[in-house]
């Protein structure tokens, strides 16, 4: 069967039976319920963050938190600086030279931006998923292996590669072509190697900005299944520009907007930050009903 | 399941480099250092190049005026008694680069809008390697064709005013022309290709022919760009040694006739650095004075080429 | 032409046929014409220049060309000692200038940071130095490397030591370039994934900008080749008839052998000057055709 084929069956079941037989792609089927929970530990306490670019103020003063083993989604407007918040959590922010952080990020407790946290350490253990796929033009194998590899990892890693990417739905449709390159492969197919590529250094949190957002219908959906499949095993936080997406998959959404200041400056802030559910039925602001009932944004 | 790089199971107490990071980053830091140095001794060339000018054109000009070597003394600094009146040198300078400006900005502007506005792919595919080729010929067989070739055949038959020798100013100027013809042609055919395609739509949907465009809009659009490769290429004219040395002669003359010989500051140093002047004798120190002077002029040009391309450049958006 | 009538309106045609004027027309004749005059001005220019070469050094075109070593003699003239003095020379050029135009490169483009007034003074500074005339390095040959605080008199290395920083600049700025079309969302992806900045680099950026440093360098060391002036003030005018022995020899490149030919009085001297420059140009125009050809095969679109 061609991917496309398959894509057509599994979205025929999707379609009719929601809750019901395992999909082509052969994952236990994940969980649509919610696993919010107040008992879960933190793992990202954020307290009066800001976020600027020399002068210019990309994000103010926002506190929330992530919580372990659940999904955690960023929504709002463009330019409200949730992709900015995201890559606070990897220190990914650094690679800007005039970027400033204000406030507190702290990770299991660790301020992220204390003076003798190294920045590397940081990466090892928060992966990342980019907006565009950005496989390494390398064969598939050498891809997962990169991140093991760099850091120096000597276990089995035929092993290691096989485990991710079947976490990551992709093992049957690349074990036999696993020397080949990666720039081969579809885009979702690429999206998920990007994925099985973060996880192959077990880190304990994925983050991912708007990973679907290049991507078709039908491999967006594949990559949402796959995100309820991973959050038994790690912490996930989501930036998406599309509510359905956060919905659909979150635990917990956090809502941005943007603030228009004199000499049209877009900052961004935290409006409201509350378990989905709770969220997308009673909203708490008028500013989030605004934007979830698609007035503006 | 196989044991993992990180262990994931345990909150980390620290977020600090472990061993395994910590000699990378060691790692790092040593060729960050290489590199850091390899980049800083671009710097470190500059100031070679400003003092070894400098300090002996100071000592020059303790004994020979600036009002002397400016005056309308005649050029003979090498001769006994010696002469440091530069203009002869100036005028040559001038000479050439007049004459390569001449052939080459009417030629490289010709190239660069024909590529650039008409071109088939085709004959561009062809067209385009060919200009590099160009750019490739040494100077010194440049200087034989100038010499052997362009002088007798050319000058020396077709030019009406006075009788030429073997070398003359006309020569080497046409030919230092056709050596920067792909200099301007290829900087003025960016320029011109950065020339946003709606641009152009929009003429071409007002009923322009090609010329039209090309003329009137695309070339005042690309303007700055092209000036820029035009000073550039004069430059590289006015510094330009050894055709000027094998085809113009290595007699200072201030004339008004191209067809003379002539010399230019550029082909002067190369004269004289082959003459072995003793270290530290006045000859030897003229070397420098003239490429001192010789090194503001192409250094003015080149910031003024940066400097026209910042200021001018049009703002598409 | 079709014309179209509406009940009580005047006839209207409408004629498509062209309608510009004919001093327009004849403008845009004109206009192409001269740029056709431009393209077989410049282009017939070079085959010219080629023919007259090659049809005047083909007398001299022998193997015995190559073998010889330059005599007074014209009949016995030769230029071994040029083509092994342009291989000593031109090849430790490449040796020095490219580690170190690369390294300056990658400490650019990857480790510096762009805001700072430092970096900004490289990279102008790097700009400024591509287009000083090359005589003016000879000027500081002479003064610093063949005779003053190095004396190292007119030697193999000198030659060497001046050329390499004449070609610096272009092998930095290609380096560069080649540097900067690997595009970022791979090295993001690499640093996410807790890689070093060092690491990124030499996993992933240079093997995807190799195609790019390779021809750069490969052109920047043609043109190492092909110059001329700089080593008229460095000594290598003199009469050498043997192949250096070491860094300290006495040396002769090929440009130079030309110079000397070409300047010849006795007419002798000239196909055999002619011949000099085919060798020389057969080997430049290989070398950028090489460049050339790397650059088209191994560009990966990334």
């Amino acid at each position: 069967m061609s991917e496309m084929e398959r894509d057509e069956v599994a979205t025929d079941q999707v379609l009719e039976e929601p809750r019901a037989r395992p999909q082509a792609v052969r994952q236990p089927r994940a969980s649509r319920t919610s696993s919010a929970d107040d008992a879960n530990p933190t793992v990202f306490d954020v307290q009066n963050l800001g976020v600027l670019y020399g002068d210019f103020r990309a994000v103010e003063n926002t506190s929330f938190q992530v919580r372990e083993k659940e999904i955690t989604a960023l929504i709002g407007p463009s330019g409200c600086g949730k992709s900015t918040v995201l890559r606070c959590f990897n220190r990914m922010n650094d690679l800007i030279p005039s970027a400033r952080v204000e406030g507190s990020v702290s990770y299991h407790g660790i301020d992220l931006y204390g003076s003798d946290v190294d920045a590397v350490e940081v990466r090892r253990r928060i992966g990342m998923v980019f907006q565009k796929p950005n496989p390494f033009p390398k064969s598939i194998y050498d891809n997962i292996a990169f991140g093991p590899r760099i850091a120096g990892w000597k276990g089995d890693l035929d092993g290691l590669v096989e485990e991710s990417l079947t976490k990551a739905a992709l093992w049957d449709e690349v074990k036999d072509k696993l020397d080949e390159s990666a720039l081969a492969l579809s885009g979702g197919q690429q999206q998920r190697l990007c994925i099985a590529r973060a996880i192959a250094t077990s880190p304990d949190v994925v983050l991912m900005d708007e990973p679907c957002s290049a991507l078709d219908p039908i491999a967006t959906l594949r990559i949402e299944e796959l995100m309820l499949g991973l959050r038994e095993e790690y912490t996930i936080v989501i930036v998406t520009h599309n509510m359905q997406q956060a919905a659909r998959v979150s635990d917990r959404t956090a809502f941005f907007s943007v603030d228009i200041g004199d000499g049209g400056q877009r900052t961004g802030r935290l409006v409201e930050f509350d378990r989905t559910d709770k969220m997308f039925t009673t909203p708490s602001e008028p500013d989030t009903e605004a934007y979830i009932t698609g007035r503006f944004g | 399941m196989t044991s993992s790089p990180t262990a994931r199971a345990v909150a980390p107490v620290s977020l600090r480099a472990t061993g395994a990071t910590r000699r990378r980053l060691l790692v790092q830091s040593v060729f960050k250092s290489l590199f850091g140095l390899a980049a800083l001794f671009t710097i470190l060339v500059t100031v070679l190049i400003v003092v070894s000018l400098v300090v002996p054109s100071v000592e020059f000009f303790r004994e020979v005026s600036l009002a002397r070597f400016f005056s309308t003394e005649a050029w003979a600094p090498l001769f006994n008694p010696p002469r440091f009146g530069v203009w002869s040198i100036v005028s040559g300078t001038a000479w050439i680069t007049v004459i390569a400006m001449v052939v080459a900005i009417p030629l490289g502007l010709g190239v660069a809008m024909y590529l650039s506005e008409y071109a088939p792919p085709r004959v561009r595919s062809v067209v385009k390697p060919v200009l590099e080729i160009l750019a490739g010929i040494p100077t010194v067989v440049l200087g034989f064709f100038a010499l052997f070739f362009v002088n007798p055949l050319l000058v020396q038959r077709f030019w009406p005013f006075g009788t030429v020798s073997t070398f003359s100013g006309l020569a080497a100027g046409l030919v230092v022309g056709v050596m920067i013809v792909p200099t301007v042609a290829s900087l003025a055919e960016d320029a011109m290709k950065a020339v946003p395609r709606g641009l152009r739509e929009g003429a071409y949907a007002l009923g322009s022919t090609r010329r039209e465009v090309t003329t009137a809009v695309v070339f005042p659009a690309a303007l700055s760009g092209i000036v820029a490769s035009i000073v550039l290429a004069g430059s590289r004219a006015i510094g330009e040694t050894t055709i000027v040395l094998l085809a113009a002669g290595s007699r200072p003359t201030l004339t008004w006739n191209p067809g003379d010989q002539m010399q230019s500051m550029a082909s002067f140093i190369g004269f004289a650095g082959i003459g072995d002047q003793p270290t530290g004798s006045i000859g030897y120190l003229t070397i420098f004075a003239v490429g001192l002077f010789l090194f503001v002029i192409t250094l003015g040009l080149n910031v003024l080429s940066i400097r026209i391309v910042r200021r001018f450049r049009e703002v598409y958006e | 032409m079709t014309s179209t009538t509406v009940e009580g309106a005047p006839a209207r045609t409408i004629d498509l046929s062209s309608s510009t004027s004919v001093s327009r027309r004849l403008a845009d004749v004109g206009f192409l014409l001269f740029l056709w005059l431009s393209l077989a001005l410049a282009l017939g220019t070079l085959v010219v220049l080629l023919t007259d070469v090659f049809t005047e050094g083909r007398p001299r075109l022998t193997w015995e060309l190559i073998s010889n070593m330059p005599s007074a003699r014209p009949a016995r003239a030769g230029i071994q000692s040029a083509i092994f003095g342009s291989l000593w020379v031109v090849g430790i050029t490449a040796a020095i200038s490219l580690p170190l135009g690369i390294g300056a490169a990658i400490y650019l483009e990857e480790f510096a940071d762009p805001e700072r007034w430092s970096n900004r003074l490289i990279e102008l500074n790097v700009q400024n130095l591509a287009s000083v005339p090359s005589v003016v390095y000879g000027i500081l040959g002479l003064a610093f490397i063949a005779r003053g605080p190095l004396g190292l008199g007119f030697t193999v290395i000198t030659a060497a030591l001046i050329l390499v920083l004449v070609v610096l600049p272009t092998v930095v700025i290609a380096s560069r370039e080649a540097l900067r079309a690997v595009p970022t969302s791979l090295r993001e992806g690499s640093l996410a994934l807790g890689a070093t900045e060092w690491q990124t680099v030499q996993r992933q950026v240079l093997p995807a900008a190799i195609p790019g440093i390779a021809t750069g360098s490969i052109l920047s060391t043609s043109r190492a080749l092909g110059e001329s002036a700089p080593l008229l003030l460095t000594g290598a005018l003199t009469f050498v008839t043997f192949n250096p022995g070491g860094l300290d020899s006495a040396y002769t490149v090929l440009p130079i052998q030309i110079f000397r030919w070409v300047s010849e009085a006795r007419l002798e001297f000239r196909p055999l000057a002619a011949a000099a420059s085919v060798v020389l140009l057969v080997v430049l125009l290989g070398m950028n055709a090489t460049a050339i050809l790397v650059r088209n095969r191994f560009e990966k679109k990334l």
